[in-house]
């Protein structure tokens, strides 16, 4: 009980508790204006050009449903589809191998193994983009080193395809994962364990009725992390496949930067809001379960 | 207690050892052996002479620490002062925070295009249109740096979330306080310490977000790291892997020389009790 701040208000409030209110409040002000600013502006552009359709001659602005119907349609509505899909089955697979391996490192007791995979799976997790594809390109492309050795070409296999992507997709998902679950499977008590073994568990029967039900808020969170992230990546596709895969990523670049016909921006901007609204609801199932998660390994 | 599963977890870390290390391997490879001239290693020493390699490597380097600066500078005081009882703007933070998750960077682009453009037609008698016109500088775009900050957002915010985890931050400033401190002084001296691990961690986030960050600088039209292996790709290919690889491998060294510095990294969520 020390210096007391300029009294601002008359509020009979014990004193210490308004000196832990008043920085709280300023604190967090200067995040949501910038928030307010660098995020706002572009999201109500993104919602105001979606449902707007300007007329070239006059210049006037109609509001109007017609880019988000034509952004459902056609070669948009199969651009959306090819982008779930890919997003679905390669975060289902990174969260399958993912979890393992981050049990192999927090159940290692070599501090250095852990500090290596974790800084590895931070620069990895972020590895998506240009150097990825070309890394993937110089390995199973047409001419990469292993299509050449191992004569891959004659099985058919084709780096430029779905599967090639869901395949180079791995390779930042499968970190994201080990970074997602790390903490959590780090919450999990040598105690819970020991207790199961003492009743008479295995190992096998501790992991399925201790650990994997006090995991799954967590594994679903990561599972859905790592689909939004495989939805909303453009840049490796865009460095690998070109178009040869329909992507809606691919498809809202190209309406912004091709040869634009009057109104492609327009469609650009509803195909993002669809974006956004998958990844909304991707959202909306991912913060609850966070909750949860934090209510049995927060301390 | 773990050593029955030893045998497991070497399978395991062998099998991504693989998986993470074949594509690099192959890579390198791919940029010494020349068909038809044997091992050459002209891909490499090509790199530093070549137009625009220094150039876009620096704007990177730019970019990323005055995107580290902003992004520190607007959470850490955010976090710690819900740590220090604002509960009920926690999950304001949090889903403020979480907001650029629901929006992919290729439609946050097409956002800031369509910004950047009405700013011009709407704002070119006012103030504002200057700012419009250095914000987009070619020299130092600082409309970067605020797309990155707000893409960082989540990563940074779950880092020191992590971080604030393990230690009673209201505890800590207490007792700072009780010991005379100023409150400058209590979350300068009492709390960052405590965090370094967590700011470690958010920072390479920030880092590598930055140094790899390809859509938002190329739709926009500016010409960083990314963006230049892209455009070198497409005429040199050997070129192109050698940095890319060089790319992982040195980002790699600098994170693990900072993790190392760092030392004691707090174990997040690693509740001892």
């Amino acid at each position: 009980m020390t210096a007391a701040l300029p009294r601002a208000d008359v509020a009979p409030v014990a004193s210490a508790k308004r000196r832990r209110r008043a920085p709280g409040w300023l604190a967090v002000v200067p995040l949501l204006v910038f928030v307010a600013i660098a995020f706002g502006l572009p999201a109500v552009a993104i919602v105001n050009g979606a449902f707007s359709v300007d007329d070239a001659t006059t210049g006037a602005t109609t509001y109007t449903g017609s880019n988000m119907t034509a952004s459902l349609q056609g070669p948009y509505l199969t651009a959306l589809l090819g982008s779930v899909k890919l997003s679905a089955i390669a975060a289902a697979l990174g969260a399958l191998l993912g979890l393992p391996l981050a049990q192999a490192v927090v159940s290692s007791r070599s501090r250095w193994l852990r500090e290596a995979v974790l800084t590895a799976s931070g620069v990895l997790a972020n590895f998506g983009g240009v150097p990825l594809a070309f890394a993937f390109v110089a390995t199973l492309g047409n001419a990469g080193v292993l299509t050449v050795h191992l004569g891959l070409k004659d099985s058919g296999w084709d780096l430029y395809s779905f599967w090639g992507l869901v395949l180079v997709y791995l390779y930042f998902l499968i970190p994201l994962m080990v970074l997602t679950i790390t903490p959590a499977l780090d919450g999990l008590r040598a105690q819970w364990r020991e207790a199961a073994l003492n009743n008479g568990a295995t190992g096998v029967q501790y992991w399925r009725h201790v650990a994997l039900p006090v995991l799954a808020p967590s594994l679903l969170g990561g599972l859905v992390l790592l689909f939004g992230s495989a939805f909303a990546a453009y840049a490796t596709a865009a460095a690998m496949v070109g178009s040869a895969v329909p992507l809606v990523t691919l498809q809202i670049a190209d309406a912004l930067s091709g040869n634009v016909l009057v109104g492609q921006e327009n469609i650009a901007l509803a195909l993002s809001l669809d974006m956004v609204l998958v990844a909304g609801l991707v959202m909306a199932v991912y913060l609850p379960l966070q909750r949860r998660s934090a209510r049995w390994l927060d301390a | 207690m773990a050593r029955r599963l030893t045998p497991w977890r070497w399978v395991v870390l062998g099998l991504a050892a693989l998986y993470f290390l074949v594509p690099l391997a192959a890579s390198v490879i791919f940029t010494v052996d020349v068909p038809g001239q044997g091992v050459s290693f002209d891909a490499y020493t090509k790199i530093l002479s070549t137009d625009g390699f220094v150039s876009s490597l620096l704007l990177s380097l730019e970019l990323a620490v005055a995107t580290i600066a902003v992004v520190l500078l607007l959470m850490v005081p955010a976090v710690v002062a819900l740590r220090l009882g604002s509960p009920r703007l926690r999950p304001v933070v949090e889903v403020v925070c979480s907001l650029p998750l629901v929006v992919p960077p290729i439609a946050f682009v097409a956002g800031i295009v369509t910004v950047l453009k009405w700013g011009p037609e709407h704002l070119s008698r006012t103030p504002l249109f200057e700012t419009f016109v250095v914000i987009q500088n070619d020299k130092f775009p600082v409309v970067l740096v605020l797309a990155y900050v707000v893409m960082a957002l989540p990563f940074v915010y779950r880092a020191l979330d992590a971080g604030l985890r393990a230690i009673d931050v209201r505890t800590l400033v207490e007792a700072a306080r009780s010991c005379g401190a100023s409150w400058p002084q209590a979350l300068l001296q009492a709390v960052l310490p405590n965090l370094r691990g967590a700011l470690l961690n958010a920072s390479f986030l920030t880092l590598a977000l930055v140094l790899g960050e390809f859509t938002v600088s190329h739709l926009l039209g500016y010409a960083p790291f990314a963006v230049w292996i892209y455009n070198v790709g497409g005429e040199q290919a050997q070129m192109s892997v050698a940095v890319s690889v060089l790319s992982l491998l040195v980002t790699w060294a600098l994170l693990l020389a900072l993790a190392g510095a760092g030392g004691g990294r707090t174990r997040t969520a690693n509740s001892r009790g």
